[in-house]
């Protein structure tokens, strides 16, 4: 288990493309982090260099208060499980786990144990010392029955859980992951992502993650690092994120479905704020200070709501069933709002029916920059 | 389009096997004959034969113990100087095909793309233009009369096979390397470890190309290797030709190169699955 701490790290390639710029973060002792961006955000990037796969072009890598930035990858303490599970095809799933501490053994290598019979000693102690440590992990992860298949034998979520076993069975300070389920369908995802919630429970290790499913990401994490265009652009706890955006992509990043935002013209309303846009005009929350002439505010879908008379009038485009809720798609004058309501409430509502939204008040609220207000 | 119809693919296939199996039928036929028949059926005054009318199976004994001037020494020696030059050439051709192939696929380095069109270039180049050069540098660094000037340069590459392994291991997923990195290899660790046993299907094609090569190679050890105990079984069959180039005992030669083909035949049919699945593999995606 160890820290790991970015400082002002980047990454410019080749030909002058900057993929990632000034990151800062300090992920904890046991910490599970996940980076979530959309594609070339710079989130594998970051992950990649904390890995040592990638040159760190800027700025100071610290992994249980050593400074990595020149450090080779295996000697970084670090395991990594890739996106397409990169198993050995040519070695049995047992090899597949060993493989790395087989390399590291510090006693009795193959050579040395054909010349001399305390090597032969040292040596079969230390095949028996990895033998233990792969069955351990395999027990862990339920892969006892496969050790002895290659890795073209197994289906998609084995193949996902022998590279998991592979990063256990080498105890790194720090597992690292990159979309390691983005290959498996939905239902095998959901699967994994509660057995690796369990995983890190039981192991209290140190793990960075990266997905670009922000749902994965509010599932495991215990804080998300939101990135975009190889800038972070939010650190917090899933629920911090959802309820505190900082920007206008983060609201609409993090929660599914996406924040609805409304744009206008702020003016006067008594002594606070109101904005007014081509289909009406809303009231701002007390306090709130407003730069520019220009904002929007976010609403979550799932705060909105059939009202007699809401700030939001307009003709039902669609109505989508989900089960024990309906996404309905609202077009009023000028914009589309999803409200996600009860499907009690949303039974009698048809597609071109108008109907009136509201909700409880205005949680959200953006500068003309997108940044958050108040 | 639609496939040809399977009696129609049958019947081109059958056409085409007695087109490239006859000679090999003839040579057969040919090394059981008498001498005398033997003898006709070169000249052809007796029509072509089609079976050997009274076999003569002692011809191969024969064959082999009165290739070289001593009896069976000959054939000893040159099968033994065949399967050291060989075995080294094709140790040499895979280790140092694949690991230049693996380098042109995963180490960027500047200049890497010219060094790569330079190599292919050397493909164009006729053995025939660097003969004499070669045979001029082998002798200032006095390798005449040894097997070296044929075994050292296979472990430097051949351009074909570090084409063919630099495109099969592009196709290797980049996080297999990365893993074996994270795993604490070096270059030359993954390339032993991960990439080699990858590369089955071109190594099949590359040892078996490079040994049916190197085995049936006439003219590097006819320039290269003087003395008669240094010869390997292709120019040992020279033996059989008399002082004035001409052939006596055509029946003894056709034995003796029966003989002499037999283990490439053997490593064919031994890798056959292999080395095809590598030809298909290289037509598909190479």
């Amino acid at each position: 288990m160890a820290e790991v701490i970015l400082q002002s790290v980047g990454k410019v390639y080749p030909g002058g493309v900057r993929a990632v710029q000034g990151v800062d973060l300090h992920v904890r002792h046991g910490e599970f982090i996940v980076l979530v961006g959309p594609s070339g955000c710079g989130k594998s990037t970051t992950l990649r260099m904390v890995a040592g796969l990638e040159e760190i072009s800027e700025g100071r890598i610290t992994i249980g208060g050593r400074v990595v930035n020149d450090i080779a990858p295996s000697d970084r303490d670090i395991a990594m499980v890739f996106q397409n599970y990169a198993l050995y095809p040519h070695m049995t799933v047992r090899r597949n786990m060993a493989f790395g501490l087989e390399r590291r053994r510090t006693h009795g290598s193959r050579v040395r144990a054909l010349l001399s019979a305390s090597y032969r000693a040292l040596h079969r102690a230390e095949s028996e010392r990895i033998r233990r440590r792969v069955d351990g992990a395999a027990d862990l992860l339920g892969l006892r029955p496969l050790l002895d298949r290659m890795p073209r034998e197994l289906s998609g979520g084995q193949r996902q859980r022998v590279a998991v076993g592979r990063a256990i069975v080498r105890d790194p300070a720090v597992f690292l992951f990159d979309e390691p389920l983005s290959n498996l369908d939905a239902k095998l995802r959901g699967e994994m992502r509660t057995e690796l919630r369990i995983l890190h429970r039981r192991l209290g290790a140190t793990m960075m993650y990266v997905t670009h499913d922000q749902e994965e990401a509010m599932g495991l994490a215990d804080r998300i690092v939101v990135m975009k265009d190889g800038i972070v652009q939010q650190v917090g706890s899933p629920t911090e994120l959802y309820e505190r955006p900082v920007n206008r992509f983060v609201a609409g990043f993090i929660g599914t479905p996406t924040m609805n935002i409304v744009e206008g013209d702020v003016e006067r309303d008594g002594d606070g704020l109101a904005l007014r846009w081509a289909g009406g005009r809303i009231t701002l929350p007390a306090g709130i200070a407003v730069t520019g002439a220009r904002a929007s505010i976010g609403i979550r879908p799932d705060t909105l709501a059939p009202v007699a008379d809401g700030p939001f009038r307009g003709s039902v485009q669609s109505i989508e069933f989900l089960g024990d809720r309906a996404d309905v798609l609202v077009a009023s004058s000028g914009v589309r709002l999803n409200a996600r309501l009860p499907t009690e409430r949303a039974r009698g509502i048809r597609e071109g029916d108008t109907i009136s939204l509201g909700m409880p008040g205005v949680a959200h609220v953006f500068d003309v920059d997108g940044r958050r207000a108040g | 389009m639609t496939s040809p119809r399977p009696w129609l693919q049958g019947a081109l296939l059958a056409a085409g096997s007695v087109v490239f199996l006859f000679p090999l039928w003839w040579m057969i036929v040919v090394s059981l004959e008498t001498p005398e028949r033997a003898g006709a059926a070169m000249t052809g005054s007796d029509g072509i034969a089609l079976w050997p009318r009274d076999p003569q199976w002692g011809n191969y004994a024969e064959a082999l113990a009165e290739m070289g001037s001593e009896p069976w020494v000959g054939f000893i020696n040159a099968l033994a100087n065949s399967i050291v030059v060989t075995t080294l050439v094709v140790v040499g051709t895979v280790l140092s095909s694949s690991l230049v192939g693996f380098a042109f696929a995963r180490l960027r380095w500047r200049g890497s793309g010219v060094l790569f069109t330079v190599m292919l270039a050397t493909m164009m180049l006729p053995g025939q233009v660097t003969l004499i050069p070669l045979f001029l540098l082998f002798r200032g660094l006095g390798w005449i009369d040894t097997i070296l000037p044929l075994a050292v340069p296979a472990f430097f590459g051949n351009a074909f096979f570090i084409f063919m392994y630099r495109q099969f291991i592009l196709q290797v997923p980049e996080s297999l390397v990365e893993a074996a990195k994270v795993d604490g290899h070096g270059w030359l660790g993954i390339w032993w470890t991960v990439i080699l046993p990858l590369c089955r299907p071109v190594t099949a094609i590359c040892a078996v190309f490079t040994f049916i090569g190197t085995w049936n190679d006439f003219m590097g050890p006819l320039v290269y290797l003087h003395a008669e105990e240094q010869s390997t079984l292709a120019v040992a069959l020279n033996s059989f030709r008399n002082q004035y180039g001409g052939l006596d005992d055509v029946h003894l030669l056709m034995a003796a190169s029966l003989v002499t083909m037999l283990p490439c035949i053997i490593l064919f049919i031994a890798a056959q699955r292999q080395f095809v699945e590598g030809l298909a593999r290289g037509a598909v995606k190479g």
